[in-house]
């Protein structure tokens, strides 16, 4: 049984729905857990502490590295596949078919652009937080200021302080909307989970299932932006 | 020397011929069927029914089609139905009464016993087409639903949306693949038969052509059978698919097997008029709509110039000047009149002037009182498909305005000669389907086709079958380098270079354009004597032209359509001329064949049964030599033959 | 009408392909888009050129056998159509019209627009029936369906095998094709007795054969003559995970 999640193509759909699956319930949770810093800094903190150096936490963080490890991977397995399945020679004239979605034909890119904006993400926070933990020192120094690995809230209002990194997330917001937009009902799509009825009422909640988790990210970003320029 | 013809129709009363026949025929036991190897021609709804049983059954069986895969077969364009004596409906249906409104709708020119065997079997069908997954319209209770069809007072015709030939040939494609997969059945797509190998009185073999490669191959068994479908395209337009080809049927005359009535054609009522000079085929519109439409053409003259000049849409004429003509003449059937019925009335009103459109060929089918009666609903979920295709090809949408319909040649009765068992005056060489001629008489009714079909491929052939190879079992395999395949791939060869060697103007469409004019003028709806003698003549000029003037390109040994083509035509121009001298001899009217000097004051066809209740049955001498025809004659002996009466 | 034709022409399986123009004059709009094609083939042929190979056969839009890539459409640009269900007035005179065979590397092109599709034959032999003898079944009324699951299982099985799901498909996914397949008998009582072994081992034969894994992009359905929807691609994904976790 355990082998057609290798060697069956729909068993490997199962793994990248399972795994997508896992990465939009840590989104969901990971935004649940920002939204507090708009309203606490302390609260936010003490979320942090929590997830510091904990073992718990530091088995969590091994847990989606996983996650993130086999969807990717298995991307770019059934990416390199469905290529040699497409052939040699394309098609001169290319359109985009009624009712399919851009980002449905480009998720790999998406996937990439993530990663990429994961990275950025890693080096300005779990970088400054967790890692400084792990390597048992209490406090880094960043622009000339100190901070401690557990003031999240202080590391956020300093990041989004920054034009270009509202930016950058802003971007990177966009394509991970984009991604879970098909991603979202994709998964479910691929254990099976639709019928006529519902094929356009999973496609709307999973639209909504993306805005939510993306558009509360940003809400994030954009609300300490402002809050850096002094309006508020 | 002519043929002696041996019907085989088993002695006793009507309804135990068939039992009877089985119980006396001979069977090959499970360890002699894995020795005997069978050809099957052809994977419609015949060839594929056929194929998959006796592979079923334990016989090696080789199944051949020109497309690229089984299903494609033309049965696939079969919409309305298939009629069983279920008598799901309580309306008194019957085995007898499937039996005699065939007989009756073949217009007294089928043989009874084969006929009744047709009945008998044809519930079994159902049963067998729903245990494989064809999904047949259901009532609310979750049984089967039920339509009507032509020819028929009782509700019989099983369906599955218009698409029911689909449907019932993928359960017999499925049923052929689950016998590719276990080994018996091996299938050779795209190869096409160009001949049938005799060796000692008995067919061993064919000789087919890789329509990929181009590469002629040997293949041999102990028995053949085709199923090959009709020869409709004769007439270059037709109902049927472009690649239906009569040349395989062909081969078999050629080799010796008898061609019988080779001019019943059917020509079918409910067709989308042509529209120019470049159209490659006719489109059908299924006979069920008849279920619901109401056919009609003006009754004032002014009306039908109105119309021609565009004044006025269809739809605007009012009742009082409409005239139901099919309702008006028949009153008992109406608009479910028997096909050959219905196309003549048609051809009759625009005839004296009331065709309806730029052509004056063409009528009108008209959904209104349906709509009215039923909504439009019930109208789109009974024939949507059916309006969505006709407003694709003539952009007219049939909700609004009546469809304008005209007959087009659809299916042909006539074809090989076959006893009750189902094999041709050649022994070991079997035809069933479309590619015989023993059911439909002159005229096929609705929704039998598909019946025949299965009959044969299902229940009739692998019973009958093994009466003959039962005598075979001790025979090796067959030996495909003797001096018979040796001949019969090198006549294949030189008729070949001998296409190629022509390098003359004309292609293979120009020359086939005009060989349809001929027959669809000469030897179509209507033909006289006259007629008749003139596409004779004409025929024979064309081929001439053919023979010297052919321009064909590529080669031999590569994909070519147009060689594919051009062997085709060159059969089809000597089946045109067989068909005309048929027409000729038969001086009565019958069916779809009308001669015009036999008709009755009513105009409706008149048969002579003192002179012409006989299959007749045709011997090839040659390309330009007459052939010679020996009779079957048809005794009824279970039901009287009367004037066919469709008006009370 | 008027019309420039860019057509792939390619000797044969081994040759290299390419495009080729071509112009035909005169067409009626009423004409079929393969009738237009027969009049430049005969023109090919008056010429003494090789006349365009294309598969075609019934030309009602049911045996499946027309597949040619039109302006970028699997069957052209109209929705719900086979190419032969395609005429002219729906082009613009004077267009330019690229047309293409099946791009797929399950389907390998045999001569100019004419591919190899026995893949699909050969998903089918996998196990795409229910394996029932010639006589051996009950009364067809034994078995009653449900007017709603018939309706369902017919509009699956009114696929006609064309390969314009894979072909449109940017994976090479066969998947609508034998999600066709699977969910039409997985609809009926008589096909669910071998439905796991059907889903098993027709998907099995499909990733054998090097078909693409389907990203659920809905392509597909888009370009399916036959509208069938993904929906179909849904219950033979379930019905596959189902068997292979019962396994």
């Amino acid at each position: 049984m355990s082998n057609f999640l290798c060697n069956s193509s729909i068993g490997k759909k199962l793994v990248m729905s399972i795994s997508g699956c896992f990465l939009v319930l840590f989104l969901l949770f990971h935004m649940s857990m920002n939204i507090a810093a708009l309203f606490s800094a302390e609260a936010y903190n003490a979320i942090c502490g929590f997830l510091g150096a904990n073992w718990y936490a530091v088995a969590g963080t091994l847990v989606l590295v996983a996650g993130v490890f086999v969807h990717f991977a298995y991307a770019l397995w059934l990416t390199i596949q469905n290529r040699k399945a497409r052939g040699q020679q394309r098609y001169a004239v290319t359109v985009t078919e009624k009712g399919v979605s851009w980002a449905s034909k480009n998720m790999l890119v998406l996937g990439v652009i993530i990663i990429g904006g994961l990275a950025i993400h890693l080096i300005h926070f779990w970088s400054n937080m967790m890692l400084v933990e792990l390597m048992g020192e209490h406090s880094v120094v960043i622009a000339g200021v100190e901070y401690a690995p557990t003031d999240g809230a202080g590391l956020i209002a300093f990041t989004f302080s920054k034009w270009y990194n509202v930016l950058i997330y802003v971007v990177w917001l966009a394509a991970l909307w984009f991604h879970l937009s098909h991603g979202a009902w994709s998964m479910i799509q691929t254990v099976g989970w639709a019928n006529d009825k519902w094929y356009p009422r999973l496609k709307c909640l999973s639209t909504l299932v993306a805005t939510l988790i993306c558009g509360g990210f940003a809400l994030v970003v954009i609300f300490f932006y402002i809050k850096s320029l002094g309006c508020c | 020397m002519a043929f002696k013809l041996d019907s085989k129709i088993p002695a006793g009363a009507l309804a135990e011929k068939w039992s009877n026949h089985k119980a006396a025929i001979k069977v090959v036991s499970p360890a002699n069927k894995r020795k005997l190897d069978i050809i099957v021609v052809g994977t419609g709804l015949g060839g594929a029914s056929a194929a998959a049983s006796l592979g079923e059954m334990g016989y090696n069986v080789k199944v051949f089609c020109i497309q690229d895969s089984p299903r494609r077969a033309h049965s696939i364009a079969a919409q309305g139905g298939i009629n069983a004596a279920k008598n799901y409906q309580n309306d008194n249906d019957s085995v007898y009464r499937l039996f005699y409104d065939t007989i009756k709708g073949g217009d007294y020119r089928a043989r009874e016993a084969n006929v009744y065997r047709l009945a008998e079997v044809s519930n079994a069908i159902i049963d067998q087409c729903v245990a494989q997954g064809v999904p047949f319209a259901r009532e609310y209770g979750g049984l089967l639903a039920n339509r009507s069809f032509g020819g028929a007072q009782v509700s019989r015709t099983f369906y599955a949306r218009g698409q029911t030939g689909q449907q019932l040939l993928l359960g017999a494609y499925a049923a052929l693949n689950k016998e590719i997969a276990n080994g018996s059945v091996k299938c050779y797509t795209r190869h096409e038969m160009l001949d049938v190998v005799v060796e000692n009185g008995e067919a061993c073999g064919i000789i087919a052509r890789n329509l990929v490669t181009g590469k002629l191959e040997r293949f041999g068994a102990h028995a053949v059978v085709i199923a090959s479908g009709g020869y409709g395209n004769v007439f270059f337009l037709s109902t049927n698919a472009m690649a239906s080809n009569g040349s395989a049927a062909f081969q078999c005359y050629r080799k010796g097997a008898g061609f019988a009535n080779p001019c019943f054609t059917q020509i079918h009522p409910t067709c989308i008029p042509i529209h120019g000079t470049q159209q490659s085929k006719l489109t059908l519109m299924s006979e069920s709509l008849r279920n619901d439409g109401r056919i009609w053409v003006p009754k004032k003259m002014e009306d039908v110039e109105a119309l021609r000049a565009g004044k006025i849409q269809p739809s605007q004429i009012a009742e009082e000047d409409r005239d139901y003509y099919l309702e008006r003449r028949y009153p008992a059937f109406g608009n479910l009149v028997p096909r050959d019925v219905a196309s003549r009335a048609a051809k009759e009103r625009c005839d004296a002037g009331y065709g309806v459109n730029e052509t004056g060929l063409a009528v009108f089918l008209d959904f209104k009182t349906a709509i009215e009666r039923l909504g439009k609903d019930v109208i789109k979920a009974r024939y949507g498909n059916l309006f969505d295709m006709y407003k694709e090809i003539t952009d007219v949408s049939p909700y609004e305005q009546p469809m304008q319909i005209f007959p087009a040649v659809h299916y042909t009765m006539g074809g090989i000669w076959v006893d009750y068992n189902l094999m041709t005056t050649i022994p070991g060489l079997y035809a069933i389907g479309e590619a015989n001629f023993s059911d439909h008489g002159a005229n096929r009714l609705g929704a039998s086709a598909l019946m025949q079909g299965l009959a044969d491929g299902y229940f009739v052939l692998p019973y009958t079958i093994g009466d003959y190879l039962s005598a075979k079992i001790q025979a090796p395999k067959v030996d495909t380098t003797t001096k018979a395949f040796d001949e019969a791939e090198k006549g294949v060869q030189e008729k070949i270079e001998k296409l190629f060697a022509i390098k003359g103007k004309q292609s293979v469409d120009d020359i086939h354009k005009r060989l349809g004019h001929i027959m669809w003028d000469n030897v179509g709806m209507a033909r006289t004597k006259e007629s008749l003698e003139k596409a004779i003549v004409e025929i024979q000029a064309l081929r001439k032209e053919f023979w010297s003037d052919l321009k064909l390109v590529g080669t031999a040994d590569s994909f070519n359509v147009e060689l594919e083509k051009a062997l085709r035509l060159a059969d089809f121009l000597e089946l045109g001329e067989l068909m005309a001298r048929d027409a000729l001899q038969r001086e009565e009217s019958c069916g779809g064949h009308f001669r015009s000097e036999h008709q009755t004051e009513e105009g409706e066809a008149l048969r002579h049964d003192d002179k012409f209740a006989y299959a007749a049955v045709w011997e090839y001498k040659g390309m330009d030599e007459a052939p010679e025809m020996t009779k079957e004659a048809l005794d009824y002996e279970f039901t009287h033959r009367a004037q066919r009466n469709y008006k009370n | 009408m008027n019309f420039k034709l860019k057509i792939w022409r390619q000797k044969d399986a081994k040759s290299k392909g390419e495009f080729k123009t071509y112009e035909v004059t005169n067409i009626a709009s009423d004409t079929s888009f393969l009738e237009m094609m027969d009049i430049l083939n005969n023109d090919l042929v008056h010429k003494g050129e090789e006349p365009v190979a294309f598969d075609h056969d019934c030309r009602e839009g049911i045996c499946g056998m027309c597949s040619m890539h039109i302006n970028g459409h699997a069957h052209g640009p109209e929705t719900a159509v086979t190419t032969c269900q395609l005429y002219m007035r729906k082009f613009k005179d004077g267009e330019t019209i690229t047309i293409e065979p099946w791009r797929s590397a399950a389907f390998p092109v045999i001569k100019d627009l004419v591919v190899d599709r026995s893949a699909y034959d050969k998903i089918l032999q996998a196990g795409g029936f229910i394996s029932v003898r010639t006589g051996s079944v009950v009364d067809a009324n034994c078995i009653p369906i449900s007017n709603a699951d018939a309706e369902e299982s017919m509009d699956a099985a009114a696929c006609v095998g064309c390969g314009a799901c894979a072909a449109t498909c940017k994976n090479g996914s066969a998947m609508l094709f034998v999600a066709a397949r699977v969910s039409s008998l997985a609809k009926l009582p008589q096909g669910r007795v071998e439905g796991a072994r059907r889903a098993k081992a027709m998907v099995a034969k499909m990733d054998e054969l090097g078909f693409g894994n389907c990203t659920n992009t809905g392509a597909c359905q888009a370009e399916c003559p036959k509208s069938i929807s993904i929906t179909h691609i849904a219950r033979l994904n379930r019905e596959f995970l189902a068997a292979k976790l019962k396994d």
